[in-house]
This record gives structure tokens, sequence and C-alpha cells, in this order.
């Protein structure tokens, strides 16, 4: 099994003049130093389509990165959750000691604020002529996965205002969240109705920045952190499933959470019941719902019920999710919410987390991500991390 | 009102008989002949069992409201579906000659075809009216 010794968020949310390549280096440092590692000690690197030029070629050159092993899998914001469990692979392989994952954006600066995020469908993919010529976006791909989600259980706008309430609740102890505001669940029912059931404050931000994490071998993370005197995160167990249309005959309320839930419990021995902590890539509202049930924490079709009365806001409610803020308030470089998740999954696991939202004897986090879209193509990617 | 136009599909050899007959008011649907099974969307090997021995069968243009949002801030306003066929397989596709305040998930719904910006007839569909007995 593998470690997480190094992690590190970026501090900006807006670029400038910065390059995808200078966030990217800024964050691999920053994760390096988080971990107490220099860069001549990275031989795997881990990097999403964020990283600019052929996979990661053009990156690893810009570093001068000496590499055995590379890995460029790409499920889109999910994409750096496989990431780690790949490397944990590798490195229970052999294939490399000390793994680094980075992911970088700017769609802010490069002027792609919400909503003008360019997708890179192409003719070549069977389903396009099937679906871009009637306006498929991701927002309402995900308004018809929630407008579904209410026409079978009765989940109502409230409900889903609640995990925006919640994040909101983190973020406002978040010196760099995006917005910082708390908000009511009436504000939320107010604001103006985007892709139905959507509002517009129960989808995500849009920022620059980036982030990076270490994974390294057992004997590495061990003597690194008593060298730091701080807990060691364990991956203890992963999973991923890629979800589609199936030929038709599909689910759109039932992500592949399911199946890379149920194989991250099996691999790490817990169950739902034992985790203290998630970290859930919340997209939009429906997201977290989605995978709340999906993973187990609740019945299918009782996510709206679980997440109301503050159920997810660190020091009040059973789950405590997203205590940075998450993607609605706090972070969501390139628009790839992956990374942040694990972050802030690691503070957590070390007892790192802002005082005012780190859960007490944290010893066991899930961080899940659900990349692409719901509602049509998605890939779905969980961890299980343990303090050790 | 006019609706928002869809863009053009882009037919590949694999699928050019769909839009040929779309164009004179046929709705088609891939069904395979070894297991019988009837998938979305349309494909020479069959999804299910593999086999290469598929064929274009006149489909009803029935169907039921599988769910559906509303682009509220687009212009023109549109509605995104997915619409599940009397045949069984589920379509992305457009409401279209709807109160989008009147709709519902599992309403009946009937073919029509409404031209992209060059010309193809795409396939779309709008509520069946109620009937009372
Ligand atoms: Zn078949």
């Amino acid at each position: 099994m593998a470690y997480i010794a190094g992690a590190y968020e970026h501090p900006t949310r807006d670029a400038g003049d910065k390059t995808l390549a200078q966030l990217q280096i800024e964050s691999a440092l920053g994760a390096l130093a988080d971990a107490g590692l220099s860069k001549s000690d990275v031989d795997g690197f881990f990097c999403g389509p964020d990283a600019p030029g052929t996979g990661p070629l053009s990156i690893a050159d810009y570093m001068n990165l000496d590499l055995r092993h590379v890995d460029t899998t790409n499920t889109s914001g999910s994409s750096y959750v496989l990431h780690v469990a790949h490397a944990a692979q590798a490195i229970a392989a052999g294939k490399c000691n000390v793994a680094l994952i980075t992911l970088a954006g700017r769609p802010r600066a490069d002027g792609r604020r919400k909503g003008a995020i360019v997708r890179n469908d192409s003719p070549a993919q069977p389903d396009y002529q099937w679906e871009q010529p009637f306006g498929m976006q991701i927002l309402n791909m995900y308004g018809m996965t929630a407008m579904r989600h209410r026409a079978l259980y009765g989940t109502t706008s409230e409900q889903l205002a609640w995990i925006r309430v919640a994040a909101s609740e983190h973020a406002k102890h978040n010196e760099l969240a995006m917005i910082r505001k708390p908000v009511t669940v009436e504000e939320v029912v107010q604001s103006p109705l985007v892709a139905d059931p959507l509002r517009r404050l129960d989808c995500c931000i849009t920022s620059d920045g980036g982030g990076a994490v270490i994974v390294t071998r057992p004997e590495i993370a061990k003597s690194l952190a008593m060298g730091r005197f701080r807990p060691c995160v364990r991956v203890k167990g992963s999973g991923e499933r890629p979800q589609h249309q199936q030929g038709g005959y599909f689910e759109i309320t039932e992500s592949g959470a399911v199946v890379s839930g149920r194989t991250a419990f099996a691999e790490a021995r817990v169950r739902p019941a034992d985790i203290k902590y998630v970290s859930l890539y919340d997209s939009f509202t429906i997201t977290v719902l989605i995978q709340l049930e999906d993973l187990g924490f609740c019945a299918k079709g009782q996510g709206g019920r679980f997440v109301m009365d503050g159920n997810l806001i660190s020091g009040i409610g059973k789950l405590p999710f997203n205590t940075d803020g998450g993607g609605l308030c706090n972070n969501h470089p390139g628009a790839r919410g992956g990374m942040t998740k694990i972050i802030e999954a690691v503070r957590q696991v070390r007892g790192e987390a802002h005082p005012a939202v780190q859960v007490p004897n944290c010893d066991l986090a899930l961080v899940n991500a659900i990349g692409g879209q719901l509602g049509v193509r998605h890939a779905s990617g969980t961890l299980i991390l343990e303090r050790e | 009102m006019t609706g928002r136009i869809p863009s053009d599909p882009q037919p590949t050899a694999e699928t050019q008989p769909f839009w040929d007959a779309a164009r004179e008011g046929r709705f088609l649907v891939k069904r395979c002949r070894a297991c019988t099974k009837a998938h979305w969307y349309p494909r020479t090997h069959c999804p299910f069992c593999a086999s290469a021995d598929t064929e274009w069968t006149e489909a009803s243009g029935g169907g039921t409201i599988y769910s559906y949002s509303v682009m509220r801030r687009a212009e023109p306003v549109y509605v995104m579906a997915y619409v599940t066929l009397d045949e069984g397989p589920t379509m992305m596709t457009n409401l279209v000659d709807c109160d989008p305040d009147a709709l519902a998930v599992g309403a009946r719904v009937r073919i029509v075809y409404k031209p992209s910006t060059g010309g193809f007839a795409m396939p779309m569909f709008s509520p069946v009216p109620e009937v009372r007995s």
C-alpha cells in the first residue's frame, strides 16, 4: 500500500499572467516541499489533459523531471483520484518510488467564465451526431439527472440547497475561498433557474489555480512523517468505474460511484459508517447527493433527507463534507474538481484542516469524484484514506 | 416563437441510412437479429451481444419523457430531454412545440422532425395531448 506524503493547493484563484506551466511547477514544488522531498526525488509523473503538450512530455521537459514511469489517464475531473490509485499500483509493482500528480488550470484568465467551458467534442466520437446537435451541455446533463431524481424520489430544491449551505458554512473559514459569504436555503432556492431544476447557486464556481500530491512507498512516507512529527496518510482502498449509456438502457440517477465505492470499501475492509469525513466532487449540488447515496451513506432516494438540517456541516452534522468550501465555494481549478478533494481529505486525516472545520479524530476519510458528466458518460473514482 | 435550430449531425457511413430515412419522415431504430434487442444510438455491432447482424427497423415514434431540463438562459430557451422509445431504448433529444412549464417525467410524447442549420431532419418530440375517456 502506498501513502500520500505531500499535498498542496495553489493559493491563486485568478492566475493573471501566470502560464499553465508555471502553475504546474508551482503546484508540484508546493507538494514536494510539503512532503519534505525535492524535484530530483520524483521518478513517476501523473498528469491530466490540463497539462499542455503531448501527454506528460512537455511538462516533464519544462520541469526537467528524471522519470521512469508516466500515466496520463484522462477521466476529466476525476483523473487525479484515479492517478492516486494508479500511482499506488505502480509503486507496489516497483515501477516508481515517488509519484508526482499535478493539476493546473486558468479558465478565468483565459476568459472562459462559468458556462463557457470549451469542450473538445469531435465528430469522430460515435455519440457526437446523436447529442451535440440538440444542445447538450454540462448544465443540462446534470439538470436532467436532478429532474429525474426529483421525479423518482421527490427530492426538493430545498434539500439540494442544504448542500450549498454546508459548503458555504465551511468556506467562510477559508481565507482563500472564492466565495466566503454564507448563504441560506432561501437564498439558494431563490437564485435564478439555469437548467431546471438546477439554480445558479446549485452550480460550482470556476477558478484558476492548481494543486499537486505526492504518492510514495511506505518506508519513505514513514520516515518523512517522522521527521515532521505528523501522521502518515495511507491509501487504504481505491476503486474506479466508467459509466455510460449502456446501449440506451440506463439509469442516470445512479453513478459509477456504486461500483467504485464498493471496490474501495472492499479493499479497505471498512464500511460507510466508519468514515469520519468525505470529500465529494461538487460540480453541482445534485452530484454530491448522488455520490452520498451511491457510496452507501444513505439508501438510494434518501439523499435529500440525508443532507438536510446541516448534516454535512462540520461540528453540526453526522458526515462533514468539503470542509474547504469545495468547488461550490472555494476552488475549482480548470473545472476539474478531483485534485482539491484529495488535498482537503489529506488535511483532515493529518489534523491540519482549519480548526473551525477540523473533524475530531479523523482517522478515516473518503474521496470521491465524478469526472465527465452525470447523465451521459462519466468515470467515478474513490479513495479511502487512513491516518497511521 | 422560433425554437433553437439544431446544428448538423455530421452522419457517417455507419449512420447515413438513419438520416436518409428521417428526410422521408421515417424513424429508424437499430435492432439486433441475433438477440432481438433494440439499441440507441444506432451502430453496426450490437452493444449487448456484439453481433454484426443488426438491422434498421421502423419505430413507432411514440415514447415517454425519461427526463428533461429547460435551458432558461439560452436564447431562445430550449428543452433538453431523454425520451424512452416504445421499442425500449432511451435517446437524447429536444422537446419542442410545448410549454416548458407543463412538462413531466413519464408523459407521453410523439416524434416530430425539425430542420437543422443544414437541412437535416432532426428527431425531436412533442407532448401528446391527453385523451379523456
Ligand atoms: Zn445482440
